[in-house]
C-alpha cells in the first residue's frame, strides 16, 4: 500500500510524475486565477467602507497565505529529508524557497499599497507586518545558506535546520492579529463561525486561493524537475532521458 | 572529559576552558565592549548632542549597538575550535552535543555579553537615559544579550564550514533577533517615560527561556552536520 | 460601467492596479524562472552527455 509513497523517493519517478502533472496544475490554476481576477475586479460589489480599494484583498490575501503555506511545505520537506535522508525531499525544500520569497514580497507590497490608502501609512512595525518581513528575511537567509555550501549534502542538511528553526515564525504571523492589537485587521474568512464577508465577495476570493495554490504546485513541480536534474547529474537515467532527441 | 563525566561537570569544565582561553588574549577580551561603546558614541556625533533628542533614540541605539556587538563576536564561538579539530573531538567525546553547545554559548556570553550589561548604565547615561530607566535597560540587556548568544549559536553552528561567514551569519541571526530588539527598546522607552516596563520585560524573559531551551538542540544538530 | 469607470476603481486606481501588477509580476517571475531553471538543467545534462560521448 505504501509503494506509492516509497516511489516518491525515486528521482526518476518523481521527475516523470511531476512532468505529467505540471500542465494540468498550470492550466487549471491559471484559469481559476483569471476567473477570480475578473470576478473580483469587475463583478464583486464594492465594499461599504473601503469602496473599490478593498479589491486589493483578492491579490493580497492569497499572496500572504501562500507565503506561509510555502514555508510550511519547505519546512516539512526539509524535516522529511533530514529524518529519512531523502534527497527528493531536500530538492522540494530547495525549490520552495524562491517561490515563497516571491509570495512574501507580493504580500508585503500589496499590503503596503492597501495600508497607505486605507490607514495612511505604508508601513507600521506591528506584530503581523514585522513577522511577515522576518519571513522574507528567513527565505533570503535560507537561500544564502544553501548557496554558501559547495557540498550538496551539507547544504541540504544545514538549510533544513534553518528552515525548521524558522517555522516558529509561522504561527506568530498567523496568530499575531489575535494576540496583539495590530493595525492589520483580524481574520474574516477562517473563523469557524460563518465568515463575516458577503458571499458575492467571498467566492472570487476562494477562487483566487485555490488558483494560487494550484499554480504554486505547478511552479514547485517545475522547479523540482530542474533540481532533480542537477542533483542526479551523473545518473544513468538522465543520460537515457537526454539521449532521446 | 570522557563519556563518563556527568553533564553538569562536563559543562563546568567546558565553560572554564573557554574562559581560560579567552583570558589568554586580554586585548581581544575588550573588543565587543569597546565596539559597543564606540557605536553608541557614533550616534550623538552624527545626529545631535541635544539630550532631549538623544533620549528619544537612546533605547534603539543601545539595543542596536548590543546586537551588532554580539554579532561581531559570534564567529569566535565555534570557528576556532572547528578549525583545529577540537570541536570534532568534543563531539566524539561522547558528551551530549547539546550540552557542549550550550556550555560554549554561556562562556561566550560571559565574556562578550555580560560586560555589555554591566557597562550599559554608563552608555545609557551618556545618551541621556534617565537614571530610573537605567536599571530596566540593564535588566533588558541581561536577558537580551543572553538570548542573542543562544540565537547566534544556531547561526554560528550552521555556518561552521563556510569561509568568511560573518555576513551570512548576520543575515541568519538578525531576522530572528528582531522581536528581541522591539521588546527591548520598548522596555527602555517605557521606563524613560516613567511607565511600568513589566510587559516587554516579561516578553524578553519568555524569549530567553524559549531560546535557551530550544536553540542548543538546533545548534547541536548543526554542529554534528558541520563536523562530519 | 464604462471602461473609464472601471479603470478608475472608485478613486483607488493608484493602489489597486499597482497591486495587481506586482502580483502578476511575482507570479510571472516564479513561473518563468522555474521553467528557465529546468531548461538550463536539461541543456547542461545534454552538454555533459555530448562531452562524454566525444571523450570516449
Amino acid at each position: 500500500m505504501w509503494t506509492w509513497f516509497h516511489k516518491l523517493a525515486s528521482p526518476p519517478h518523481v521527475y516523470r510524475i511531476a512532468g505529467l502533472l505540471v500542465p494540468w496544475f498550470g492550466w487549471v490554476g491559471g484559469v481559476l486565477i483569471a476567473v477570480g481576477v475578473v470576478w473580483g475586479l469587475r463583478f464583486a460589489p464594492a465594499d461599504y467602507q473601503q469602496g473599490d480599494g478593498f479589491r486589493i484583498l483578492y491579490v493580497h490575501a492569497p499572496s500572504a497565505w501562500m507565503s506561509m503555506f510555502t514555508y510550511v511545505v519547505m519546512a516539512l520537506a526539509a524535516g522529511i529529508g533530514l529524518i529519512w535522508r531523502m534527497k527528493v525531499a531536500h530538492a522540494v525544500a530547495a525549490s520552495c524557497a524562491p517561490i515563497g520569497a516571491a509570495f512574501t514580497a507580493s504580500a508585503l507590497v500589496t499590503g503596503a499599497l492597501w495600508g497607505q490608502r486605507m490607514w495612511g501609512t505604508w508601513w507600521v512595525w506591528d506584530a503581523r507586518l514585522t513577522s511577515e518581513l522576518i519571513l522574507l528575511f528567513l527565505y533570503f537567509g535560507y537561500i544564502a545558506l544553501r548557496s554558501a555550501y559547495d557540498d550538496q549534502q551539507r547544504a541540504d542538511r544545514a538549510s533544513a535546520i534553518l528552515a525548521l528553526v524558522g517555522v516558529v515564525n509561522i504561527p506568530i504571523i498567523h496568530y499575531s492579529v489575535v494576540w496583539w492589537n495590530t493595525l492589520h485587521q483580524a481574520a474574516s474568512v477562517t473563523k469557524l463561525a460563518r465568515p463575516s464577508i458577503a458571499p458575492e465577495m467571498l467566492i472570487p476570493l476562494i477562487l483566487m486561493f485555490f488558483g494560487f495554490n494550484i499554480v504554486f504546485g505547478a511552479v514547485l513541480l517545475t522547479r523540482l524537475r530542474g533540481e532533480v536534474l542537477l542533483r542526479e547529474r551523473n545518473a544513468d537515467w538522465i543520460r537515457a532521458l537526454v539521449a532521446q532527441p | 572529559m570522557s563519556a563518563r563525566t556527568g553533564i553538569l561537570r562536563g559543562a563546568a569544565l567546558l565553560i572554564e576552558r573557554d574562559l581560560r582561553l579567552a583570558f589568554r588574549r586580554p586585548s581581544q577580551l575588550g573588543n565587543p565592549l569597546v565596539f559597543f561603546l564606540v557605536v553608541t558614541t557614533l550616534f550623538p556625533l552624527s545626529l545631535s548632542p541635544l539630550p532631549s533628542q538623544l533620549r528619544d533614540i537612546a533605547p534603539g541605539v543601545l539595543w542596536v549597538a548590543a546586537l551588532l556587538s554580539s554579532l561581531l563576536a559570534l564567529e569566535a564561538l565555534l570557528k576556532a575550535d572547528a578549525e583545529d579539530g577540537t570541536l570534532e573531538q568534543m563531539v566524539l567525546s561522547g558528551q551530549p552535543v547539546v550540552m557542549l553547545v550550550a556550555a560554549k554559548t554561556v562562556a561566550h556570553w560571559l565574556v562578550g555579553g555580560l560586560p555589555l550589561v554591566i557597562i550599559s548604565p554608563l552608555a545609557g547615561l551618556s545618551l541621556g537615559v534617565t537614571p530610573q530607566a537605567l536599571w530596566v535597560t540593564a535588566e533588558g540587556l541581561l536577558m537580551g544579550t543572553l538570548t542573542l548568544s543562544f540565537l547566534g549559536s544556531v547561526g554560528a553552528a550552521l555556518t561552521i564550514g563556510v569561509r568568511r561567514s560573518s555576513v551570512l551569519l548576520s543575515l541568519l541571526v538578525l531576522p530572528l533577533a528582531m522581536p528581541l530588539l522591539i521588546f527591548g527598546a520598548r522596555a527602555t522607552d517605557l521606563a524613560i517615560a516613567g511607565e511600568s516596563a513589566t510587559g516587554p520585560l516579561n516578553l524578553l524573559g519568555a524569549l530567553l527561556v524559549f531560546t535557551a531551551t530550544l536553540a542548543p538542540f538546533a545548534a547541536g544538530a548543526a554542529v554534528r552536520i558541520g563536523v562530519e | 460601467m464604462s471602461l473609464m469607470e472601471f479603470l478608475h476603481m472608485g478613486g483607488y486606481a493608484a493602489y489597486v492596479w499597482p497591486s495587481y501588477a506586482f502580483t502578476a509580476l511575482a507570479l510571472g517571475w516564479m513561473t518563468l524562472a522555474a521553467r528557465r531553471a529546468h531548461r538550463n538543467a536539461l541543456s547542461a545534462a545534454r552538454k555533459r552527455l555530448a562531452m562524454e560521448k566525444s571523450a570516449s
